[in-house]
């Protein structure tokens, strides 16, 4: 199971990478989305699968699942969308100022 | 006692207070309170010259940073006398001249507090036994220097040649100071007389020659030593007492000072003999050879003071034989090679600042100091033309002058060399004295255009309505006194060879008893070899002067644009040019390529890490069994991932990447994961929100209109990012190192009363972060806010020019 969301991850990974180098503006920001996605996913995967039951103490089970991960990538979320806010609002702002959202033409000053 | 650590302050703290005294007394030229200064440290060095004479030395040590073994230790010997006693001496006549040549409405200040600045720098580099204060006076004698030339920074020119010294002496600098710390790693100590007693048991050591040659860079740099001495012409733009003072007395001859404190270190070595003597030997053929060509009297003295610098230097370096030969009668000639240089450099600078003092005089006087526009002043500058006859027939080396005498010790030193059976010597050793007597062929004919351009002919009065030609007597007071020394020194140069050079010898051959004998010089010495030589001097230089308009021609086989100041210019401009279109290659301003170099950096190192380690592991042994249901989640994110790729629409695009956020949810779910999921849902769901908002404002989605070209790149690295990615972590996986940590947090009922254990993290254990990421929240919160609200830039000028 674990290699399996590996190897998912790596291939969102490649997805986001590929949206990176585009010229437009909102498929870098939905890059980004897809880039968290596959890190969360290889946090989950690090720590170890379906190794016990959820991380209630109520259940009285034997073995949990690692609960530290779960903390880190609930962070890593939240984090992660107030970015993703940030960047919509600034992708909104440039359109709105620029008139352009391709990043080729947001070159700055053109004879520099 | 006056302390010479406390001497050194003096020019400081005197140029701390120089804009408070400007202020008081606004009637009075300033110089008159600064000229007290060097006189007073005249005077008191003088007073050292008796025991010093008798061999003593006086060592002043203070702390300064005591833990890398840096201390401020002053050491007055001899050899560091005769540069003190030159410093304050032509300081004190200097700054006189300068009191009349410079009028009350130039920034007055500015020019003594620099001044003050680079004689108590200068102070600092003879007197300092610790190599840490001596290159920090070193370099501040650059930086004094760079002020010095700029005084009229309104000119082009003077910037141009305050900039091209500063770049080379401070290179030299740079130079020095590794020199510097090698020898540091050396010896393990920065005293100079230390080093000089352990010096034996690190001539074999590998960093002894890397040392010896970054020292001699520095040593050749700030005495204008080819091919460096370019900066020297160029610095001629500085006020004629500057040029006096600094480049003709004292700053360049801190590089033979270096040399000459070095010599018991560096010396007795081949590589040092010939650096030094066939550097200095070189110099002095070049200056001398280019400065006839000159037609500005300060550039002509400019290249003049060149060529002087190599005969001194020349002479150090075959002095160094000595240390090679051993003390033996015979060795004594060799040593007498370094007292002829002393013997020269006080000279050179008597004749030399009383030069340049005259032909600043004849450039206030006249309003030009170009020799094609002088002529017929002997008759309208008496004075004037009696010191500079001095000067000049003293710099060609005709009795009864000073020059005379350390030319022809030169010459006697030049020929014993090639009797020496070391180095190769006996072969190539005879090429000395032929170099050398052609390069004083040379400063024979310069020096009688000096004398003969400036003073004799045709008066060309017509370029100018001055008719006070002699000068006030105040500024003639200066080169009389040293035009005195230049004739003084002739009739009894023994008085300077008994308590000025000889105390000095002995510091650099420390292993040698010298008699003083030896070195006593007489005016007459028979009609020997050195004299026929004067002889022929005279006879051939005269000769080529009267013929110079005849073979002047041969200067053109030498242009401008293939001199050493063209390499400079060349390559100070190709470096600018060169870097500014590195910087606009890889400087493109798209984004894209940027990445790219960031994505290619992270595959090749990431990568390269990888396979040079060999650090591939795959264990697929601990794996959890995969059900259907998480393959069915694998194949819909799949999917929808590849399928955002070549949406058409960007809300395709946006609800594909709402159903990977919730597919990723449900792994949440089946990764007993509840608080995740709970999170990843709601979060997801206001992202998608979000991105809908955004696109009712956003243009429609173009299809990506770039080159296939750069499509394929893009493909190629992501896919090698993507499979980085998925081998590192593969690997990770496979290797479990330790055990988990969390089986602590799974006592969260005890230790924080919680049942559920990831908020007892959140909560509890790991607050802090909670916090803070709230904190980004709030910011994140902020952000959108201002930026949504912000309206003052719509008055703002457009920055993007369209």
């Amino acid at each position: 199971m674990e290699s399996v969301i590996i190897i998912l991850a790596g291939i969102l990974v490649m997805i986001a990478t590929y949206l990176f180098l585009s010229r437009n503006l909102i498929r870098i920001i939905l890059g980004s989305a897809l880039l968290s996605h596959a890190v969360h996913l290889l946090l989950m995967a690090m720590g170890g699968l379906k190794k016990g039951g959820p991380p209630l103490l109520g259940e009285e089970l034997k073995t949990y699942t690692d609960a530290l991960p779960q903390a880190l990538i609930l962070t890593a979320i939240v984090i992660n969308f107030a970015v993703t806010a940030i960047f919509l609002v600034l992708a909104y702002r440039t359109y709105q100022k620029t008139g352009t959202d391709n990043l080729n033409a947001l070159r700055g000053f053109k004879d520099e | 006692m006056l302390t010479i650590n406390l001497a050194i302050f003096i020019p400081f703290l005197a140029a701390i207070f120089i804009p408070f005294i400007n202020n008081r007394f606004k009637q009075t030229h300033i110089g008159w309170f600064i000229l007290v200064v060097p006189v007073v440290l005249f005077i008191a060095l003088l007073r050292f010259i008796p025991t010093i004479a008798r061999g003593e030395t006086y060592i002043n040590s203070s702390q300064w940073i005591p833990s890398y073994g840096i201390e401020f230790t002053t050491y007055l010997d001899g050899l560091s006398m005769i540069f003190g006693l030159l410093i304050t001496g032509i300081g004190s006549l200097v700054i006189l001249y300068s009191i009349y040549y410079l009028s009350t409405k130039e920034s007055l200040t500015h020019f003594y507090i620099y001044l003050l600045l680079f004689m108590g720098a200068m102070l600092g580099v003879i007197f300092s036994d610790n190599l840490m204060a001596l290159y920090v006076f070193w370099e501040l004698t650059s930086i004094s220097s760079f002020l010095l030339i700029a005084f009229w920074y309104h000119r082009k020119q003077s910037r141009y040649g305050a900039k091209k010294s500063l770049l080379i002496t401070v290179s030299g600098g740079f130079a020095m100071l590794a020199s510097f710390i090698m020898i540091y790693a050396m010896t393990g100590t920065l005293s100079i007389r230390e080093i000089a007693s352990s010096i034996d048991s690190i001539s074999d050591h590998a960093l002894f020659i890397p040392a010896l040659i970054l020292l001699l860079i520095g040593a050749f740099t700030k005495s204008a030593q080819f091919p460096f001495h370019i900066w020297l012409p160029d610095a001629m733009e500085a006020p004629t007492p500057v040029s006096a003072y600094l480049h003709s007395a004292t700053m360049v001859k801190a590089g033979i000072y270096l040399v000459a404190r070095f010599t018991p270190i560096f010396g007795g070595g081949d590589l040092w003999f010939w650096l030094v003597s066939g550097v200095g030997i070189i110099t002095l053929f070049v200056g001398s050879f280019f400065a006839v060509k000159q037609t500005d009297l300060k550039a002509l003295l400019a290249y003049s003071t060149v060529s002087q610098l190599g005969m001194i230097m020349s002479m150090l370096g075959f002095g160094s034989a000595a240390l090679h030969a051993g003390y033996s009668p015979k060795s004594v000639v060799y040593t007498q090679a370094v007292f002829a240089a002393l013997f020269h450099l006080v000279n050179h600078s008597t004749f030399k600042g009383a030069l340049f003092m005259v032909i600043g005089i004849i450039d206030l006087q006249m309003g030009t100091r170009d020799i094609r526009r002088l002529g017929g002043l002997i008759s309208l500058m008496p004075v004037s033309f009696t010191i500079a006859m001095i000067g000049s027939f003293s710099m060609a080396g005709l009795p009864p002058f000073n020059g005379f005498l350390s030319k022809e010790m030169f010459f006697t030193s030049a020929l014993n060399v090639s009797n020496l059976d070391i180095f190769s010597l006996n072969t190539w050793g005879t090429l000395f004295s032929v170099i050398a007597w052609g390069a004083s062929v040379f400063t024979f004919v310069y020096c009688m255009i000096i004398v003969f351009k400036t003073f004799f002919g045709e008066y060309k009065g017509r370029h100018h309505e001055n008719k006070q030609f002699e000068p006030p007597i105040g500024m003639l007071i200066s080169p009389i006194i040293l035009g005195l020394f230049v004739v003084g020194i002739f009739f009894f140069p023994n008085l300077v060879g008994k308590y000025l050079i000889y105390p000095a010898l002995g510091h650099i051959f420390p292993s040698m008893t010298l008699q003083l004998d030896a070195y006593s010089i007489t005016a007459w010495h028979g009609f020997n070899t050195e004299l026929m030589m004067t002889i022929a001097i005279v006879l051939v230089g005269g000769f080529l002067y009267l013929t110079l308009h005849r073979w002047r021609g041969v200067y053109r086989l030498f242009p401008e644009t293939r001199s050493f100041d063209a390499v400079y210019n060349h390559s100070l401009s190709g470096m600018e040019k060169g870097s500014a279109k590195l910087t606009k290659l890889y400087m493109t301003g798209f984004l894209r390529d940027y990445l790219v170099y960031i994505y290619l950096f992270l595959v090749a190192v990431t990568g390269g890490v990888f396979i040079y380690t060999g650090a591939f592991s795959f264990d697929l042994s601990q794996d959890s069994p995969v059900s259907s249901y998480e393959w069915i989640f694998v194949v819909i994110i799949l999917t929808a991932g590849f399928a955002i790729l070549f949406a058409k629409s960007r809300l395709t695009a946006i609800l594909l990447n709402g159903v990977i956020g919730f597919s990723i949810a449900f792994f949440f779910v089946l990764f007993r994961a509840p608080d995740l999921a709970l999170t990843q849902t709601i979060i997801e769901t206001v992202t998608t929100v979000l991105f809908l908002l955004c696109f009712y404002f956003l243009p429609e989605w173009k299809k990506e209109s770039s080159p296939p070209s750069s499509k394929i790149t893009n493909m190629l690295i992501s896919v090698a990012v993507g499979l980085i990615f998925i081998v590192i972590g593969l690997s990770v996986n496979s290797g479990n190192l330790f055990e988990q940590v969390s089986l602590f947090f799974e006592d969260a009922d005890e230790l924080a009363g919680g049942n559920n254990i990831v908020n007892a993290i959140l909560g509890d254990f790991r607050a802090f972060d909670t916090m803070l990421e709230v904190v980004v929240l709030f910011i994140g919160g902020i952000g959108v806010y201002s930026i949504l609200k912000l309206k003052k830039w719509k008055g703002e000028e457009n920055i993007e020019g369209d």
